[in-house]
């Protein structure tokens, strides 16, 4: 797992816009990284601070949220609260020295197959710049 | 409640730098309620800790517990067969509790992960406010409901100031004036006779100023 | 003697029915005295009174009581300035016996700036008592003899009692009652918050005047002269309690490069001309901020001069 080229990244998403786009990626032949490991959730508002510390607690390298455009939630406020999760996230990366930039969060829509791929290569592609944690 | 904020983790890295088994302790009571130190917060805390050795590749050991309340003995003896393992404890209590367990566990090095800041309640959710200074002698049925000591920065008995603008203090447009608040509601309700009493210099003697408090109710004493 | 409450300067050219004339000098930032005699040549002959300003917002400054007596020494009258923020009751009572013992014979009993305003926003404040006690305590000290604990005193301070107004703090409804309520709490004298707004100021003096709140006690209209335009929106945005009409910036950009300070002292004038004919207004009082050396000018423009000598 921590070959030098396989940084391990959690993604957390929305079972109702990112995993659908995953879905159509899919469709596509459009692979993830294999090195991002998809965690399905039913609303990302539900994803806690602590949620988002364990995997790198537990040797993951980075972490995103996948989840709905903010003014289409599927549970109106789930991917905002999410986003405001990972800002105090980044914060305690930050206090700790680690780079911020190992979280993230995203909007996505159901069709948007490509964009849920390009988004797994640009985190895979970011978190291998910084190397492991 | 008593409300209390995180402190920097920076200023807790600090702290706990020489000890590798470290136990963080909660609280069920105030501190779960303002979210900063429950069960919850102890994970944060515990796994924030872990990640930080991670990365400097040191080995640390971080054990989790939260007891029903810091402020008792009876809950802090809880602690007894686990505080053991570990060479260092923070607590994420009010200030009283990382004191109660000092006193109950001398030999063991006790460090405060909260700053404590004040009574007070949730006026929005993610936002508190002050609302007593536990000065030992409530008057705020003179002043509407509203407790211009705690709440008035210059603690004015017989406000308000030449400061107060617009509702807000002038030491901050984050802070309601207080007097502002006493005055409209007791013109409101045609109160300003008590408006215009004098108020006399309050006696502190049960306040802070009067020393380090203790309370004795003898029907409760065993 | 007399029946006089404190025999001061300012309280017997009061008493006769002058228009009083009050000028304000804060204390240097170090010992420097030369500096304050300076200031207090300037105001010599020119007012009843000087405010002697007491760490005025928030910053440290040579002490009140200190930089009054120098003022004694140079020949003029001071109205010692005491805030609640720095002195519990004891340092209070202390330092009022010690400034009466040394001849200070006026006091003005403010509240004071917030320490967040000064140079040291971390220090603790004290606000033991407010300013409505302080002016009782004051009170009860010199016609009852007592301290604040009821203690009598051996040889009580005879202070002529000041407090202060401002008629634009909010809620402005409630500004002429709390005037009401210094009044009952002891002040003998009143100097308001600096005053820009004539319209403001004539609604909230018909309204003391109605109360007859101006037979019980003396109010000096306060004044302080606009220097530059970036001073007059200073005052308008960040001094609380300030009420600067945008009128007046006006009047003051368009005096035309060079002229803003003239036409500034041009309104103070008319203000002061305004005052001595207003109902329920006592005197005037004049905090010429770091420019005591244009008060004689201003009292000569303003016909205050000369001051009355009053045995």
């Amino acid at each position: 797992m921590n070959d030098q080229n396989s940084r391990k990244i959690i993604a957390f998403c929305c079972s109702n816009c990112a995993s659908s786009a995953a879905g159509i990626s899919h469709k596509l032949n459009e692979t993830l990284p294999e090195n991002v490991e998809v965690i399905q959730v039913p609303c990302t508002g539900r994803i806690e601070v602590l949620h988002m510390l364990k995997p790198f607690e537990n040797g993951a390298d980075g972490v995103y949220i996948a989840g709905c455009q903010e003014d289409s939630c599927q549970y109106i406020s789930g991917i905002t609260k999410a986003k405001k999760r990972v800002q105090h996230v980044k914060k305690i990366l930050s206090e700790l020295g680690i780079e911020p930039e190992r979280i993230e969060a995203f909007s996505l829509s159901a069709a948007r197959g490509q964009e849920f791929v390009q988004i797994a290569r640009d985190m895979t592609d970011k978190i291998k710049a910084m190397g492991t944690l | 409640m008593i409300v209390a904020e995180p402190k920097p983790i920076k200023e807790i890295l600090e702290m706990v730098r020489d000890y590798k088994k470290i136990l963080v302790v909660g609280c069920k009571g105030c501190v779960t309620v303002c979210n900063v130190g429950g069960a919850k917060e102890v994970g944060i805390l515990a796994s924030t800790l872990r990640i930080a050795a991670r990365k400097d590749n040191r080995e640390i050991e971080v054990g989790e517990h939260t007891l029903e309340r810091q402020c008792d003995p009876e809950y802090v003896d809880e602690l007894k067969d686990i505080i053991d393992k570990y060479d260092a404890v923070i607590s994420i209590a009010c200030g009283v509790g990382p004191q109660f367990l000092s006193e109950r566990y001398p030999e063991k090095r006790i460090f405060p992960g909260v700053n404590t800041k004040f009574m007070g309640g949730a006026v929005e959710h993610g936002i508190w406010a002050e609302r007593c200074a536990g000065c030992g002698t409530c008057v705020i049925h003179y002043f509407g409901g509203l407790c211009p000591i705690a709440r008035c920065s210059k603690s004015l008995m017989n406000g308000p100031c030449g400061g107060s603008a617009g509702g807000k203090c002038e030491v901050s447009k984050d802070i309601d004036c207080v007097w502002d608040m006493i005055v409209k509601k007791l013109m409101k309700e045609g109160r300003l006779d008590d408006l215009l009493k004098f108020r006399p210099p309050k006696d502190w003697t049960t306040a802070r100023d009067g020393g380090p408090r203790r309370l004795v109710r003898e029907e409760l004493v065993k | 003697m007399s029946d006089y409450k404190s025999g001061s300067n300012l309280e017997k050219v009061l008493k006769s029915g002058t228009f009083a004339f009050t000028g304000e000098c804060g204390p240097p930032q170090g010992a420097n005295i030369d500096v304050l005699k300076k200031k207090a040549q300037h105001l010599k002959g020119c007012v009843d009174a000087v405010n002697v300003t007491d760490n005025q917002t928030a910053v440290v400054r040579m002490s009140s009581w200190a930089a009054s007596l120098f003022l004694i020494q140079e020949g003029l009258e001071p109205n010692y300035q005491m805030v609640c923020r720095d002195r519990n009751r004891l340092a209070m009572q202390s330092d009022i016996l010690g400034a009466y013992a040394h001849g200070i014979r006026n006091m003005l009993c403010l509240s004071g700036d917030h320490q967040k305003f000064g140079n040291h926003p971390g220090s603790k404040n004290v606000f033991d008592i407010d300013s409505m006690q302080l002016i009782n305590m004051v009170k009860n000290m010199r016609d009852e003899g007592k301290f604040q604990n009821g203690q009598e005193i051996d040889v009580p301070p005879k202070i002529f009692i000041g407090a202060a107004s401002n008629p634009f703090g909010d809620p402005t409804e409630f500004r002429p009652y709390r005037l009401a309520k210094k009044i009952n709490a002891g002040a003998d004298f009143i100097q308001t918050q600096s005053i820009y707004n004539m319209d403001r100021f004539r609604k909230f003096m018909k309204q003391v005047v109605d109360m007859g709140l101006h037979e019980k006690c003396y109010i000096l209209a306060g004044i302080t002269p606009m220097k530059s335009v970036g001073m007059a929106r200073y005052m308008a945005s960040q001094v609380p309690g300030m009420d600067v009409p945008e009128s007046l910036i006006k009047r003051l950009k368009g005096a035309g490069k060079g002229k803003v300070a003239e036409e500034g002292i041009k309104f103070a004038i008319e203000q002061i001309e305004e005052f001595k004919e207003m109902e329920g207004v006592a005197g005037v009082h004049l905090m010429a901020i770091e420019w005591e050396h244009r008060v004689p000018e201003i009292a000569e423009r303003a016909g205050m001069l000369p001051r009355p000598k009053i045995d």
